[in-house]
């Protein structure tokens, strides 16, 4: 698809955190579009950059971080934007919700208040008009008795609920994109599993396009349409969901993989990824999964492998893609 | 490998803990009774030597404090806990230090637990010396051996916790409770801090040790995945109470209890062809203050009936080495129906 029809066009971006012991590279040279309407996940290890990335897109890393690249929303960059410019966007247009909505939301204030505030500063909403739409919100996210509750405190709220009442506070906006870090991850099963229906059932009733972080590969399977794979930093593989899980193209999505439990092979010995990423601090030479990899060769130590376009809307940043068994094939 | 039916290791009966509620001063200052958390409630379990028992549910189910209670970090408030025939509850002193070498329990978290200061050579020697095991080898020779047991290297012993990965802390962990020698290990979300790929690292260790040393393992655990992966069988838990205990195969193919059928279908699955709109259970759990009365799971069943607010269902054999505590599975009573 072409670049004009995305949502959220994003170019070379590259975070780089100073540390005591030398420069993180965390994000290096991320390419992606986000589309209408859709949930992008982003599925990635610790330390690999997802979340990184997704705070980058919003702007809410802080000097002596740096940030450079392109991040395109309405025709605009966003990366480098004035604080006061980047208000409008952020917020309003594109919101964020959090792994901890209690560290998130504000202790002090009630759900309500916290709703209405977004509402005045976003919408130019108050008075009755306010009070009606927050209930209406707490409402659309599942939480029983709305107006009642509106004036609670988050401390009062289950994790489930301040997990809603944190979705219903960004959706006040009426955002066109959300960009979702982890929410589920500190949930239970069966409420993670009400959140995500949740966050579907909206975007679909509200037309948004999601960026979803997660760690999980079940709640990608359950949630997103497409996906980005990132190792070391940098984004690996994208592909559509079910592509991803047939016939991964990247040596390290099949790792991924292939080391979950499978139902067939009760306590077989599984199939981990040997070692552990890398510390990027130190460049990587070549592809930087190459030490963990299986397939590696020669050909993957030249300069790193860039992400290139496959046939159907998917691409790969491993030499070896084409060579690459299917997730349930046994190695030899 | 398969454990052996009816020899039991770990007998626990009516087990139940209570914890005193956290209470504002202005309610104490009131004379306000202090509320109770009830965080095990008539627990009857059983662990059979040389199996992997699973136990799941989710947050406030109980069953950390279950594995708490059982290695005697938290006193029971009531009930029995025999370890190979003895009364673990009433243990003291000496023969307390032998029950502990014999059981030994890991955490999620070996980083918090392993004193920062202490090289993993050091943290090893401390073990065998506080519990006056004099290895014939000689100590260093026996915390080399340790390190080679969890897979790592012999100059890990120089090294201080925080030099080392999530999965190698891990490592360390297992390898201090290895250095007693114990009969059965207790691990509270081993894994759960983990990354996939080093989760699967762990995972073999623990079946590797589990086949080499005929350990006893509870594998405490939140991941169902993982759970049907080690486990021989499973014991599901809700508010503080066993509501279904099952061979792994039956549990997963064939759950009964209607909380076991809503968190099997919960758990988000793999394959992205297999989706569903509406979610499995709707509702909060409700909180360990205040358990409803009856069946806890009554108020989010979609079964539920009259007796279920009433009557406590008991733990049941529905055969196969099944056992579910749910009224519809009780023969002695037709009501309700499915």
């Amino acid at each position: 698809m072409s670049a004009a029809e995305s949502v959220l066009r994003v170019r070379d971006l590259d975070v780089r955190i100073p540390t005591p012991r030398g420069e993180l590279h965390a994000v290096r040279g991320v390419n992606f579009d986000l589309r209408p309407g859709e949930v992008l996940g982003l599925v990635g290890e610790s330390g690999s950059g997802k979340s990184v990335t997704l705070r980058a897109l919003l702007g809410l890393h802080r000097k002596p971080v740096r940030v450079t690249g392109e991040v395109t929303y309405g025709g605009h960059n966003l990366v480098g934007m004035p604080e006061r410019k980047l208000r409008d966007v952020r917020g309003a247009q594109i919101s964020m919700i959090f792994q901890e909505p209690m560290t998130a939301l504000n202790p002090v204030l009630t759900i309500g208040e916290q709703i209405r505030e977004n509402l005045r500063e976003h919408r130019g909403v108050t008075g009755r008009a306010a009070l009606a739409r927050a209930t209406e919100l707490l409402d659309l996210v599942g939480i029983p008795s709305a107006a009642t509750r509106l004036a609670d405190y988050p401390h009062q709220f289950s994790g489930g609920m301040r997990q809603r009442a944190m979705i219903a506070i960004a959706l006040a906006s009426e955002p066109r994109v959300l960009l979702a870090d982890e929410p589920t991850t500190a949930l239970d099963v069966t409420i993670q599993d009400q959140i995500l229906r949740l966050l579907l059932r909206l975007r679909e009733q509200l037309g948004m396009s999601v960026v979803l972080v997660t760690h999980d590969l079940g709640v990608v399977a359950q949630t997103c349409d497409r996906v980005a794979v990132m190792y070391a930093g940098r984004l690996v593989e994208t592909a559509g969901v079910t592509d991803l899980f047939r016939q991964p193209r990247h040596a390290y999505t099949l790792g991924l993989l292939r080391s979950l439990p499978d139902a067939g092979a009760h306590r077989r010995p599984l199939r981990p990824i040997t070692g552990s990423p890398p510390d990027l601090r130190d460049a990587p030479r070549g592809c930087a999964f190459f030490p963990r990899c299986a397939f590696g060769t020669d050909a993957c130590l030249g300069a790193e492998p860039p992400l290139v376009p496959l046939s159907g809307e998917r691409a790969t940043a491993c030499v070896h893609h084409a060579q690459l068994p299917a997730v349930g094939e046994v190695l030899v | 490998m398969t454990a052996v039916e009816g020899d039991a290791l770990l007998d626990v009966r009516g087990l139940t803990k209570t914890f005193p509620a956290p209470q504002g001063l202005v309610d104490r200052w009131r004379g306000k009774p202090r509320k109770v958390v009830r965080a095990l409630t008539d627990v009857d379990l059983t662990v059979r030597r040389g199996e992997t028992l699973g136990i799941v549910g989710e947050s406030g189910c109980g069953k950390s404090t279950l594995a708490r209670c059982l290695v005697r970090l938290y006193p029971a408030d009531r009930g029995s806990v025999r370890y190979a025939g003895e009364d673990v509850l009433s243990l003291g002193g000496d023969e307390l230090r032998r029950y502990h070498r014999r059981v030994q329990m890991i955490f999620q978290d070996p980083f918090s637990s392993l004193n920062p200061r202490m090289t993993v050579g050091q943290v090893l020697r401390e073990v065998l010396t506080v519990h006056r095991l004099r290895p014939r080898e000689g100590m260093d020779a026996r915390v080399t051996e340790l390190l080679s047991l969890v897979g790592l290297p012999a100059e890990a012993a120089g090294r201080l916790p925080h030099e080392f990965s999530g999965g190698q802390r891990q490592r360390i962990g297992i390898a201090r409770a290895l250095a007693l020698e114990p009969e059965c290990i207790v691990a509270d979300e081993l894994v759960s801090a983990l990354d996939v790929s080093v989760q699967a690292q762990v995972v073999n260790l623990l079946l590797e040790l589990q086949e080499k040393l005929g350990l006893t393992v509870l594998f405490v655990a939140h991941d169902l995945r993982l759970v049907r992966h080690l486990s021989h069988r499973v014991a599901v838990m809700y508010l503080g109470r066993v509501v279904e205990v099952a061979p792994t195969n039956v549990l997963f193919e064939r759950p009964a209890h209607p909380y076991t059928r809503a968190l099997l279908a919960a758990a988000p699955h793999l394959d992205p062809a297999h989706r569903v709109d509406a979610p499995a259970l709707s509702g909060e759990l409700p909180s360990p203050l205040d358990v409803p009365s009856g069946c806890p799971f009554r108020t989010r069943c979609p079964h539920a009936f009259d007796r279920c607010v009433t009557e406590r269902p008991e733990l049941l054999d529905v055969g196969a080495g099944q056992q579910v505590a749910c009224h519809l599975f009780d023969p002695a009573a037709s009501a309700g129906g499915r």
